[in-house]
């Protein structure tokens, strides 16, 4: 500081050329504490809300309570060791999360894709109308939250309420949204009627940046409307389409707004129907932390396993493209 | 336009071969061109429709009370109770929904401020210093963003309970500050919006780091900071596992906890029906009046996500 204070002093020279060093030093110093100052509340957050949290569930997670003994003041914490990872592994209701959002992600995942993709492809294809209202239309359901998508939906699948079914019924068909092999289905719905516009977007994002010239290439080259979108537009996007498969198989694991929305109006979907809803079982019906811990770690681990797998893959295949 | 220029023009005499066309672009459908855009437009369409409807229909039942509701005809207009579903809304169980909203937007539109602030000065710190172990912790950033807050939710809450932040206010208005995708998008940003030589010519002025960072680079980064803002403001409007999980006191809770309380009351007491309906339809609006509003921002941070 105390250089900067010199360097005003004399208004109108060039830094005094005695000592550069010296200035060089304060100016470091002085970086040094912007930079400190700039991160500090981002970092303190990053160890008090990640750090922190993630260290003190795997700690948890070896421990669990002993309900056996005497019960002074409910029991006491005792090291458990991988009892409890072993307890969830053998859960056959948290296994079966998983199978259910597998189950859905085959669903879910191409369907996202796919439709958002063809919209961005059609809207960028200059043959559509209205194109910013199109856009803005095919985006609201993302600016509707996901608890408040799936009570519209819910109300949509629940016969008294919906129009759907009462439509269906006056052509004399049944239908129930909220059954056994239907209601998987029907949470798809919900999830692409909220992502479908949002993926549109950043695919027409990617596709609004190609270069001209090589789809003007395409043109001359006789190349036709549908074959320069799926063969020459796709393949240079495919960075986009491999991020937006990423985040919705990372969201898909997350799956918990909606299925627990479901789990008030249907018994198809049980309170453990997803890992997600299997933790909050597991910590606030059943109380019992440490397989609470155990099962959020593994959901952690596939978590980013699954991430870092994709990245890693889709690394390999940039550089074996160059 | 709708008629294609042949590629090659056939030229009668045997003169000098003449140059492909260089114009026009944007229009690349063949003959079938008029046919290929009835379809193409009947699918966006359709699309638009599907993601319409649903909201027309919240729209419609907002203004039925409970036997219309269950009543045949949704989308006619006989019966407007809408204004008598409002004050019902405001009315019910003491006028929790009122402070539900309030709680919403404090957790919202105070987090997503303070949140992106944080965020952004944490990117642009990224971008414009050399420090030690620089690229680690930017590592540990981008760990945080492969991370889904819902997967922190109970871990969260086991820490919270342990130092007896649980059911208050700040256990869940400090989480949601943290934003590693915002910091991830404000380093992209500044390094696009902020000039390194900006930095080094108030240096030679003899200002401030911070100074700068205030008076200078702060408003250049201004959009980015919009669109942190957005991304931010979006994600704890729509929290729902973290309130869920630390929150006990219907006082303290955010618009959607507070619906998805009451949706499970309407299925023991159908009164609640027209409410949820009705609530839901009002927690909409603010993110709607923000993605309108501040719409080319949005657009801007979409695209720095998705091209890098």
């Amino acid at each position: 500081m105390s250089t900067v204070t010199t360097f005003r002093k004399r208004p109108g020279t060039t830094p005094p050329p005695a000592d550069p060093a010296r200035t060089r030093r304060a100016g470091r110093r002085q970086q040094r504490f912007a930079y400190v100052t700039l991160l500090a509340p981002f970092t303190a957050l990053l160890v008090a809300v990640f750090l922190v949290p993630v260290g003190y569930a795997i700690y948890l997670s070896f421990f669990s309570e002993d309900h056996d003994g005497l019960g002074f003041g409910g029991g006491r914490t005792i090291f458990t060791g991988l009892r409890s990872y072993l307890a969830v592994l053998q859960d056959p209701s948290f296994v079966s999360g998983f199978g259910s959002i597998a189950l859905y992600c085959v669903i879910f995942v191409p369907l996202v894709v796919a439709g958002s993709l063809g919209l961005a492809l059609l809207l960028d294809s200059g043959l559509i109308r209205l194109r910013r209202t199109a856009q803005m239309l095919l985006y609201l359901p993302h600016a509707v939250p996901g608890i408040i998508a799936a009570v519209i939906w819910l109300y949509l699948y629940t016969p008294g309420l919906s129009p759907v079914i009462k439509l269906f019924a006056e052509a004399d068909i049944t239908i129930d949204f909220l059954g056994l092999h239907t209601v998987l289905p029907s949470i798809v719905n919900i999830a692409l009627w909220s992502g479908l516009g949002y993926n549109m977007v950043i695919f027409y994002a990617a596709l609004q940046a190609l270069p001209r010239e090589v789809l003007e290439a395409a043109r001359i080259d006789g190349a036709g409307g549908i074959r320069t979108a799926l063969q020459v537009k796709v393949p240079i996007i495919r960075g986009s389409v491999l991020m937006v498969c990423m985040f919705s198989l990372i969201a898909a694991l997350q799956l918990f707004t909606e299925p627990m929305l479901m789990n008030q109006a249907t018994p198809m979907v049980n309170s453990r129907f997803t890992p997600n809803m299997y933790i909050y079982d597991a910590a606030f019906r059943r109380n019992n932390y440490g397989l609470a811990s155990a099962a959020s770690v593994i959901l952690l681990v596939v978590t980013c396993a699954l991430s870092f797998a994709v990245t890693r893959w889709a690394g390999r295949r940039e550089r074996s493209a160059k | 336009m709708t008629t294609t220029t042949p590629m090659t023009p056939t030229t009668p005499s045997g003169g000098p071969p003449a140059k492909p066309p260089t114009k026009p672009l944007g229009r690349p459908f063949g003959k079938s061109g008029l046919t290929s855009r009835g379809v193409a437009n009947a699918v966006v369409l359709i699309a638009a429709l599907y993601t319409m409807m649903p909201a027309l229909w919240l729209l419609f039942a907002s203004t039925k009370n409970a036997d219309a509701l269950f009543g045949s005809d949704i989308f006619s207009l006989g019966d407007f109770s809408l204004s008598r579903n409002l004050s019902d809304l405001f009315a019910m169980d003491g006028g929790l929904y009122g402070e539900w909203y309030l709680n919403s937007l404090l957790y919202a539109v105070g987090g997503a401020l303070v949140g992106s602030l944080i965020s952004v000065s944490a990117g642009y710190a990224f971008d414009k210093y050399e420090f030690r172990h620089k690229e680690k912790l930017f590592g540990l950033v981008l760990t945080g963003v492969m991370v889904p807050q819902t997967v922190l939710a109970l871990p969260l809450y086991l820490v919270a309970s342990e130092i007896g932040l649980v059911n208050t206010f700040w256990a869940v208005f400090v989480p949601v500050l943290f934003n590693p995708f915002g910091v991830y998008l404000a380093r992209l940003l500044s390094s696009g919006y902020v000039p390194n030589e900006v930095l080094e010519a108030s240096r030679v002025d003899g200002a401030g780091e911070l100074q700068t960072y205030i008076r200078v680079s702060l408003r250049m980064l201004g959009p980015g900071f919009v669109t942190v803002f957005l991304f931010q403001l979006t994600a704890i409007w729509n929290n729902f596992f973290l309130p869920m999980v630390m929150l006990s006191d219907q006082h303290l809770y955010p618009l959607s906890l507070g619906l998805y309380t009451w949706n499970s009351s309407a299925t023991v007491s159908p009164e609640y029906y027209p409410l949820v309906v009705i609530g839901s339809l009002l927690a909409v609006v603010p993110l709607i009046v923000a993605f309108v509003t501040l719409q080319r921002y949005w657009k801007s941070g979409l695209t720095a996500g998705s091209v890098k």
